[in-house]
């Protein structure tokens, strides 16, 4: 294998096969993977099946608290859970720049088998294509996953109803706020670190132990604001949130109040919206703080009739203001 | 100690805002001239919660909402000439004449990229010594010392493909166009955090003593706030008007000499146009002699095109305080975050889009 990646690895030729067997079967093998065929053959799952597709970009490939590879997971893994299911099966496909750095790439596919092995799930197929230097920044990693839906009916954006508590699973921001300082070089006085992780076997334990979960959506790009925006509309009512219950990081807040950010527009990658009837909030918190991924959650708002797909903030000074949709990305301000 | 904590205790305040509604016996207009103000106001509730014969008015305090439609049209015609454009985030979605804007030329090719410190843009110049750099340089009496000293910087180590764009624009001016205009009723001013950590309090004084228009300078938390309204509602009651320095934790009385001594030995006062505002006599800077090497204008002669001069946007007589935004007629409808008429409704800090956020 040579120092960097070549145009050659994509070719479906020979280089394409040491390629596979020393970078994605060393770190990802499994039977399903090992047998090498066109597509992957899955015989033992059945019933509703949740399946996912997420493509990851991030800048850059490496960052505090994770990198491309565990995020590439993570974010998919995630996104199935939040209907319900329990991921089984990924695939994944890379696209990668002529001229990567060999060691990045192994770094990656290792971080990766790592992160699917910790969250239970198996890359089964995947792909790899070169494409000339300068036509993609560094690699792009697309996963699609797969999982057996637990619970009926599977939760849904559209069905939060009145009278419903919203909790979150723990602090916001931490992901959107780290990938923006380490990308501008911004030091703080404690490192802030992306909270990726997977969020399926906390949210199999709620499915289980709590039930009649009526939403569970994780507050990825845009936020925990964006997200309740969604299922505001999604579901036709109005959700009230408590600013003074949102657990976020001093050194986030800090860190945003510095920069002119709102910490609920942030990214997150390791956190989930839980909305279910008020009756069962108590319990679903209990269970959500006895798990590593859920040890900061909180109940942080209700459902209510209201302003069909209105979000409204009261402020901790008791105040209140909408909470609304942001038009584009956050931009740092002038002073 | 956590200062910024203790500034948003929610007892404190609401102490203070019991006090503010016990001193609000008859109607008071105040006003804010910096948009740090604006967003603060209206994120942290305060703007639900004062009685309603208080009216909170956002003036001319954001540095993106003054650029002119000229200023604009000159940097987006720079864009599009064989240069990296250097900028603060909060220009990227300006709208200039004709409908482009930084985002919309960046995605046909033009080569913007967003900077925190003009340092960074010098730095941009200084590891591509090939290609032309030009930093925006836009912004009030808190930027400008730092883009004077990287200017200074510039000419000491030689630089000779870094260049700035000068559109600051200087706070006291603007104040007395403000308070010296007939038709601007206002009771209070709270004036610019930021601003007068540089400024000092010394530039102020004449709303007092001039106009008899009492005004505090301000911090940013939730607590900072209630109490110079707290003040500035007493003065205005018993007729005591004054300047007074309500941000001592940051703000010397002096200023920030230092800092106004490099801005004045890179930049000089000249008279500049802010948008809405129309020309106001030696409120912007223009480099001096010895720095005219680093005028993008001299430089690249952009053409920039003319404004249009019916928009139908009211953003003048918002940032005069003579509306609300929701009183123009473009508001929500024709004018939206989305699809900004005037930057009043693009910057994060503008009245326009602080209104169209937060306001339920």
């Amino acid at each position: 294998m040579t120092d960097r990646v070549l145009l050659d690895y994509g070719s479906g030729g020979k280089a394409s096969q040491r390629l596979i067997r020393e970078i994605f079967l060393k770190h990802l093998g499994n039977p399903g993977l090992n047998r090498l065929d066109d597509a992957a053959l899955i015989e033992d799952i059945s019933g509703p099946l949740a399946v996912s597709t997420d493509t990851f970009t991030i800048f850059p490939l490496f960052f505090p608290g994770g990198d491309i590879g565990s995020l590439a997971v993570h974010g998919t893994v995630n996104d199935v859970a939040m209907l319900g299911a329990e991921p089984r099966y990924l695939s994944c496909a890379f696209l990668l720049e002529e001229g990567l750095d060999m060691q990045d790439l192994d770094r990656i596919a290792a971080s990766m088998g790592r992160a699917a092995a910790e969250c239970g799930v198996q890359v089964i197929t995947g792909d790899t294509k070169v494409v000339p230097k300068g036509a993609a920044d560094k690699m792009f990693i697309n996963t699609t996953g797969i999982g057996r839906v637990i619970t009926s009916p599977a939760p849904s954006g559209s069905s939060a109803e009145p009278g419903d508590a919203v909790i979150i699973s723990g602090t916001l921001g931490d992901h959107g706020l780290a990938i923006l300082t380490y990308r501008q070089g911004l030091k703080f006085e404690t490192d802030i670190q992306s909270d990726s992780q997977a969020l399926n076997s906390l949210t199999c334990r709620l499915i289980q132990e709590v039930g009649d979960i009526h939403v569970l959506r994780d507050p990825t790009r845009g936020g925990l604001a964006t997200t309740l925006n969604e299922i505001a509309s999604q579901s036709g009512c109005e959700i009230l949130l408590q600013e003074d219950q949102v657990p976020v990081r001093r050194e986030v807040q800090g860190g945003c109040s510095f920069l002119g950010l709102d910490p609920l527009y942030l990214a997150n990658e390791g956190k989930f919206i839980c909305i279910l009837p008020e009756k069962l909030a108590q319990k679903a918190l209990e269970v959500m703080r006895s798990h590593p991924a859920g040890r900061d959650a909180a109940l942080i708002g209700h459902v209510r009739e209201g302003h069909k797909g209105r979000v409204v903030l009261r402020t901790s000074l008791g105040g209140h203001r909408l909470l609304d949709m942001l038009e584009g990305e956050q931009l740092p301000r002038i002073c | 100690m956590n200062l910024s904590s203790e500034f948003r205790d929610p007892d404190l305040c609401r102490r203070v805002l019991e006090q503010i509604q016990h001193l609000a016996d008859s109607p008071f207009r105040f006003m804010e001239v910096c948009g740090t103000h604006t967003v603060s106001i209206f994120q942290s509730g305060i703007k639900s919660l004062l009685p309603e014969n208080i009216s909170h008015l956002s003036g001319p305090g954001c540095p993106v909402c003054v650029t002119h439609d000229l200023e604009v049209n000159t940097f987006l015609a720079l864009a599009k000439m064989d240069l990296r454009l250097a900028t603060f985030g909060d220009l990227m979605r300006v709208p200039g004449s004709g409908g482009d804007s930084l985002k919309k030329v960046q995605a046909e090719g033009a080569r913007v990229e967003i900077f925190y410190s003009a340092f960074d843009a010098l730095q941009l110049a200084v590891d591509n010594p090939s290609e032309n750099v030009v930093f925006l340089a836009v912004g009030f009496e808190t930027t400008a010392p730092t883009v004077a000293a990287t200017v200074k910087v510039a000419l000491n180590q030689q630089v000779e493909n870094f260049f700035i764009l000068p559109m600051h624009k200087l706070v006291p001016p603007a104040l007395l166009a403000l308070a010296s205009d007939p038709d601007i009723r206002v009771d209070g001013l709270l004036l610019p955090g930021h601003v007068s950590t540089i400024t000092g309090i010394e530039p102020f004084m004449f709303l007092a003593g001039d106009y008899n228009l009492p005004a505090v300078i301000s911090g940013f938390e939730p607590l900072d706030i209630l109490q110079s309204i707290q003040i500035l509602l007493r003065m205005h009651k018993e007729k005591t008007p004054a300047v007074i320095n309500n941000y001592k934790r940051a703000v010397a009385d002096q200023g920030n000499p230092r800092a106004r001594e490099v801005m004045q030995e890179v930049f000089k006062p000249v008279d500049t146009a802010w948008r809405g505002l129309g020309d106001i006599p030696g409120s912007g800077l223009s480099l001096r002699k010895e720095y005219l090497g680093f005028d993008a204008r001299r430089k690249f002669e952009p053409a920039p095109l003319q404004p249009e001069t019916n928009t139908g946007c009211k953003c003048g007589q918002v940032l005069k305080g003579k509306i609300l935004p929701p009183q123009c007629p473009l508001f929500s409808c024709v004018c939206t975050p989305a699809a900004p008429v005037g930057p009043c409704m693009v910057s994060t800090e503008g009245s326009c889009a602080a209104f169209f956020k937060y306001s339920l």
